[in-house]
């Protein structure tokens, strides 16, 4: 069973025929109608190659014949952020200083989660074509969305770090290592949320629509354009863990912390002294939110495989 | 020998909607009311596919041979039983099924070889060769999409062959293609043959199965119904065939009173074939006597087009002749009643061994066959002679002496 005495053991040679050397170790695959979650891990595992050229052909081919090619991928976050930018800071004027990095410190990781939830859904869906002529995990597909909305996470992190380079806004560099566990932390929710709705999506088509607006609703439950420490927790008391039990709110908590860096601001209006914009907490309390969500998101992702490989027996019938 | 593929009493068994929603709305409204056919496409079927081995599997559409195939590779999953491969496999369900039009032919080999379950080195170490055998050098690097659907089929068939799988699972793809590829792909497959490799091949074809072979599965309505060698599963095959169109099988015990109904329904029956050695007490035709089959027939309705076809094939299954009563000169209109066909060989061409004679009618076309007695008889031949090799052809020597002596021969 293990994978890799296959590539070790050589052939037995001429000489040796006679001896009883087995050729060669191969390892045993079982189709049937249940498969482990261990074992599905391990398929998983073995065919990572192919996860990395799915992505890469992703987004070869999602922006080929197209003049600005990868930048469409950076054109569409930026319009967002102009507008939030154009509607909070200018229109409301709210006057959090540099609020353009305010925004995009919490779109950067919203828009990754978003996209690799919405696209993961329907790739099952999409793909049809391979799932229903080629062996291989399906969840690489669904992990394959995830894969490449990062890639384009990456893209809009260097617009973000050349924003900030123009205007002169540092990160609070002793924090930086925390965006290392509420990256993984984003990264396993979507991806345990993903497979589990690109599953679902093959039986229950309105998946894919009623995910985007289930999406369009969660944005606004998570602080992105408003600030959670001044605006919503004094509203709530003592129940402000309600909020947080979005997983999606500490971790744009944690960006905005370590990129936005300030958590009071002086104001630029003369009114107001200055507001708490976010919170007092310290790096530790963002260190222990975005651990818990890592191993609440390993668990998601277990169920999502159980899951998956329940469905996955009819994903040729049913497409 | 270890079993490279065991197949444990696989069932699979889809579930056919009359209408079904797929959105939510309609589920939940129906949700009682769905009802369904149950299709039984396989059902309790096992064996074993020996390694080294090369296992056809023979049925007519909608036979579940497809579904099979599709469990084997591990596209479908089996409703219960267990399938076992031992070994990388590689599926032929469809040729270049992986292929993304807008990449090139260079990006898809790299992406196809990593569905199958290549690793990046191993692709680089067979790129030229799948290059060369799909012979597409100078389009490599051209998009897919642009590619003609020749070259889009031997790009799909060059990968699978050349990832080296332990196992090969075929699906019916040598249809496509040219002849020459065919021709290719067939001494390709040999090829893995001589490596030790297992095969599972699928095909309409009846000859193909004959000459690659070792056994056959024959499936029929979900079950298997027969395994063994080519020969007697085409046999199985062809008769079944039959069967289910309208006609029954030979049976030479004498007909019951059901039989006799059956018989009334179709249009023509071979009811007898008998050779010129059949009824000696040493059925062995000695290599360049005569012989001659005879095939009684009866005729229930008119016909307009039918020909009588006979084909001969050799030990290891390979088809030495096929011809018709067209081809041999005689009218297309079957007489009605009882008859008689016979096909005269003035002298048996062929050298020792044991050949299979089957016996068809079938319209001129081909598309339609009244009946078809697959290895009907066989012949067994000796020859007394001293030459090597498969035939006996009238040949004859002479020596001239005083003639000019061109060269010397050594």
């Amino acid at each position: 069973m293990n994978p890799d005495a296959a590539a070790s053991s050589l052939p037995a040679d001429g000489h040796e025929a006679e001896a009883v050397v087995p050729a060669r170790i191969k390892p045993v695959r079982v189709v049937s109608a249940r498969v482990s979650v261990r074992d599905r891990v391990v398929e998983i595992w073995r065919t990572r190659e192919l996860l990395s050229y799915l992505i890469s052909t992703e987004i070869k081919v999602k922006y080929k014949n197209s003049a600005l090619g990868l930048l469409w991928s950076m054109v569409a976050p930026a319009m967002s952020l102009m507008i939030f930018w154009f509607v909070f800071g200018v229109v409301l004027k709210n006057a959090y200083p540099s609020f353009v990095i305010y925004l995009f410190s919490g779109l950067l990781f919203w828009n990754f989660f978003s996209t690799a939830v919405s696209s993961a859904t329907r790739v099952i869906v999409d793909r049809a074509g391979i799932v229903k002529k080629v062996s291989f995990p399906r969840e690489i597909l669904a992990l394959s969305s995830i894969g490449t909305s990062l890639v384009f996470m990456f893209f809009q992190t260097a617009v973000l770090i050349a924003f900030m380079v123009v205007l002169q806004h540092a990160p609070d560099w002793h924090l930086l290592p925390l965006l290392i566990p509420a990256l993984l932390a984003t990264t396993i929710i979507a991806a345990g949320l993903g497979i589990l709705l690109s599953a679902a999506n093959v039986y229950l088509r309105d998946m894919s629509h009623l995910i985007e607006i289930v999406l369009q609703a969660w944005f606004w439950a998570c602080p992105v354009v408003y600030s959670f420490w001044s605006q919503i927790n004094p509203r709530l008391g003592g129940f402000f863990f309600i909020y947080l039990m979005n997983p999606m709110a500490p971790i744009v908590l944690t960006s905005q912390r370590v990129i936005y860096g300030h958590t009071y601001v002086h104001l630029t209006t003369p009114t107001h002294p200055g507001v708490q914009l976010l919170p007092t907490w310290s790096g530790w309390t963002y260190l222990a939110m975005d651990s818990f969500l890592v191993v609440a998101g390993l668990v998601l992702l277990w169920i999502a495989l159980a899951v998956f490989g329940r469905l996955e027996g009819n994903f040729a019938e049913e497409l | 020998m270890a079993a490279a593929v065991e197949i444990d009493n696989v069932s699979k068994t889809f579930k056919l909607y009359h209408e079904r929603g797929t959105s939510l709305k309609e589920r939940l409204v129906k949700a009682r009311q769905s009802r369904y056919d149950e299709l039984k496409a396989l059902q309790g079927i096992s064996f074993d596919v020996d390694e080294g081995e090369t296992i056809g599997i023979l049925g007519r559409n909608g036979s579940g041979k497809s579904t099979l195939l599709k469990c084997i590779c591990g596209v479908l999953q089996p409703t219960s039983g267990e399938i076992r491969v031992r070994g990388k496999l590689a599926g032929l369900l469809e040729l270049g099924a992986g292929f993304q039009p807008e990449l090139s032919g260079r990006d898809n080999i790299y992406l196809n070889g990593s569905m199958l379950g290549l690793t990046r080195k191993e692709i680089d170490a067979v790129f030229d060769d799948i290059v060369g055998f799909a012979e597409l050098e100078s389009f490599i690097d051209n998009q897919v999409k642009f590619y003609s659907s020749g070259m889009y089929v031997r790009l799909g068939f060059a990968v699978a062959v050349n990832v080296d799988p332990d196992v090969l699972v075929i699906d019916e793809v040598l249809a496509v293609g040219d002849e020459k590829f065919q021709r290719k792909c067939i001494a390709r497959i040999k090829q893995f043959q001589e490596m030790g490799r297992t095969i599972i091949f699928v095909s309409h074809s009846a000859d193909q199965v004959r000459t690659i072979c070792d056994r056959a599965v024959v499936l029929q309505t979900g079950e298997m119904i027969g395994m063994g060698t080519p020969g007697s599963a085409v046999r199985l095959f062809r008769e079944r065939l039959l069967e289910s169109d309208g006609a029954p099988p030979a049976e030479d015990a004498a007909p019951s009173v059901d039989q006799t109904k059956k018989e009334e329904k179709f249009q023509l029956r071979v009811r007898e074939v008998f050779t010129s050695v059949s009824e000696l007490e040493d059925p062995v035709l000695e290599s360049g006597g005569p012989f001659s089959v005879t095939a009684v027939f009866r005729v229930k309705e008119e016909i307009d087009s039918m020909v009588f076809v006979l084909e001969i094939h050799g030990a290891k299954g390979e088809l030495l002749l096929r011809t018709d009563t067209d081809q041999l000169g005689l009218s297309t209109e079957a007489p009605m009643g009882e008859g008689r066909i016979t096909f005269d060989f003035p002298s048996w061409p062929l050298n020792d061994g044991r050949y299979d004679i089957s016996i068809g009618a079938q319209n001129r076309l081909g598309d339609i066959t009244f009946d078809w007695r697959e290895n009907v008889a066989s012949l067994e031949v000796i020859y007394h002679g001293r030459a090597a090799g498969l035939l006996n052809l009238p040949l004859s020597a002479s020596l001239t002496a005083g003639g000019p002596i061109v060269r010397k021969v050594l």
